[in-house]
């Protein structure tokens, strides 16, 4: 449905988004992720033809975001970093106008406009001024915008910024709803989002890609991720080092040993081992797991500037 | 075609039902009605005339304009690019185009209903005396283009930048031109030092040149093509400012 090629945006002589090339099917839920100001929001901006690119091609559903704007336009719906939307009006009033900016007027627009406002649950506020309403309410009004033309595609910025924990698991919800049957891009910078509703995530710093995979791929990239985690009275380092699945032993805490393996396909043997080394000494286990490796630490050192690294 | 004219329709509407949701119409409704009135009867000495025309009442119509007109037009995009609602509005499928001319025309309807509004001054001069009313009527439509000149003049200066007050003082310094050039005063002391024929074509683009034949009761096509060709350029430079804020 979406397929970026060679994207580039320059701001004179910055370089905001740098030969991008991905692509997003229907059925498929794409966490955007990266630092502030890695070029996620202006990414987004060239997808639904707001802004022009400076290189690269988009399309979506084949229809060219430059040259076939309108074609294209009409398959998107997009929420906006801020979740805009005109102050003075009311909330029936507003989703009413975008209705008929898309093309959609009498029984059509009513229609499509009660369905958002259910899906949205705007019902309580469906008269009310935009301007007189809480964040969180602004902000389903605008998410409900851009499902107005229940849309192939939907591009969504920060969808869940400034929500409280609630509504955010309600809005992921309805990501992870909506990506069953449309291509969904959502930029975040909450990584458990990525876990919540994403099929795929594209993590991007400095207008590249420097990393894209399912979340479990993300998350094997973890060192963490394979690691056995012993707790155990009488555990000897030096043995579980020794053991041929072991890369290394380190010491957590100073309360548990954590044994990374050579190879993170093979965490299950090493955990095998694990078991059989200590029903063999006879040590005392209060803890052992597997540790599944985190998202942030893989967001940390593939984003951060070299300088912070070391 | 029938896409562009629903667009049309469904931003004129939304715009124009902006203005009246706020203050903004009612106050600037009547002290436009207020100050027309002022300048007709106590400035004009509409009475001491002893005319029934509405000379008195149209001639003051540049001046009042000046600052009534950009004080409506000086949000149409300066507020969009502020609240990041123009992100929203160029993201659906509308024409750059469509958007820049439905909100010229709503705000040029709104105008249109405040001038519309002073009718009472009609009844008074018809009853009052036998005026020429398709002078009266010249002089309307001479007016609500002269409006329509300074309000794409102030959509373009509003498109520049996200601050209504700069974009509200740019399009009355542009609009004092566009009188200044063909104002009497200037023209006069211009010809002192000036060649007469360099005089004549700065004066050709003052509003008030081409102002002028309307309020005589003569619709000449070259004014109105005057006007026209300031509304259509005024929207053109829009289009270039909101395609180039666009591109960085």
């Amino acid at each position: 449905m979406i397929r970026i090629e060679h994207l580039t945006k320059s701001f004179g002589l910055k370089k905001a988004v740098d030969d991008l090339s991905f692509s997003v099917e229907r059925g498929e839920v794409l966490g955007f992720l990266g630092p502030n100001g890695a070029g996620k929001s202006t990414t987004m901006r060239m997808i639904t033809g707001f802004l022009p690119p400076s290189g690269g091609k988009i399309t979506i559903g084949g229809h060219d975001v430059v040259e076939d704007a309108l074609a294209a336009k009409r398959l998107i719906g997009y929420l906006p970093e801020n979740a805009a939307s005109y102050p003075d009006m009311s909330v029936e009033g507003f989703l009413g106008f975008t209705a008929e900016l898309r093309g959609l007027n009498g029984a059509a627009k009513k229609k499509a406009v009660h369905r958002v406002v259910d899906l949205c649950f705007l019902g309580s506020v469906l008269h009310q001024q935009i301007d007189t309403l809480s964040k969180g309410y602004k902000h389903r009004t605008c998410l409900a915008q851009s499902l107005i033309h229940d849309p192939d595609v939907l591009i969504m910025d920060e969808p869940t910024d400034g929500l409280d924990p609630n509504q955010k698991h309600e809005v992921r919800n309805l990501i992870r709803e909506m990506g069953k049957t449309k291509a969904v891009i959502f930029s975040t910078h909450i990584l458990e989002e990525v876990d919540a509703a994403c099929t795929r995530a594209i993590i991007i710093d400095r207008g590249r890609i420097v990393a894209n995979g399912t979340p479990e791929e993300l998350r094997n990239m973890s060192d963490l991720a394979g690691a056995v985690t012993l707790s155990a009275q009488g555990a000897d380092q030096a043995k579980l080092a020794a053991l041929p699945e072991a890369a290394r032993v380190e010491s957590v805490n100073g309360a548990a040993l954590r044994i990374y393996p050579k190879d993170k396909a093979a965490s299950v043997a090493l955990a095998r081992s694990v078991m059989e080394l200590v029903g063999r000494e006879g040590w005392k286990v209060e803890a052992l797991r597997t540790e599944e490796g985190h998202l942030d630490e893989v967001f940390r050192r593939i984003t951060l500037p070299d300088t912070v690294k070391k | 075609m029938n896409h562009s004219v629903a667009t049309i329709k469904a931003i004129a509407k939304r715009e124009l039902s902006s203005y009246f949701t706020s203050p903004v119409a009612y106050v600037f409704l009547v002290i436009f009605l207020l100050l027309a009135g002022f300048f007709t009867f106590t400035v004009g000495n509409f009475f001491e005339r002893g005319e029934a025309s509405l000379s008195a009442f149209f001639a003051w119509h540049p001046w009042i304009y000046l600052v009534l007109v950009p004080a409506v037009g000086m949000r149409v995009w300066s507020e969009e690019r502020r609240s990041g609602t123009m992100e929203l509005l160029l993201t659906m499928p509308v024409n750059a185009w469509e958007a820049i001319l439905a909100k010229f025309l709503a705000s040029w309807a709104f105008l249109a209903i405040a001038l519309a509004l002073t009718f009472p001054i009609v009844i008074t001069v018809n009853v009052l005396g036998t005026p020429d009313n398709g002078m009266i009527f010249a002089g309307y439509l001479g007016s609500l283009f002269l409006a329509g000149a300074y309000l794409a003049i102030t959509c373009m200066t509003s498109a520049m930048t996200r601050n209504q007050v700069v974009s509200f003082i740019l399009s009355v310094v542009l609009c004092l031109f566009l009188i200044l050039a063909g104002f009497n005063p200037v023209t006069d002391m211009m010809t002192r030092w000036a060649n007469p024929a360099l005089v004549e074509i700065v004066a050709a683009f003052s509003v008030v040149t081409h102002f002028d034949g309307f309020q005589k009761g003569v619709i000449d096509t070259r004014d109105l093509f005057f006007f026209l060709s300031v509304i259509g350029f005024a929207l053109f430079a829009t289009s270039v400012i909101i395609r180039n804020h666009r591109a960085g």
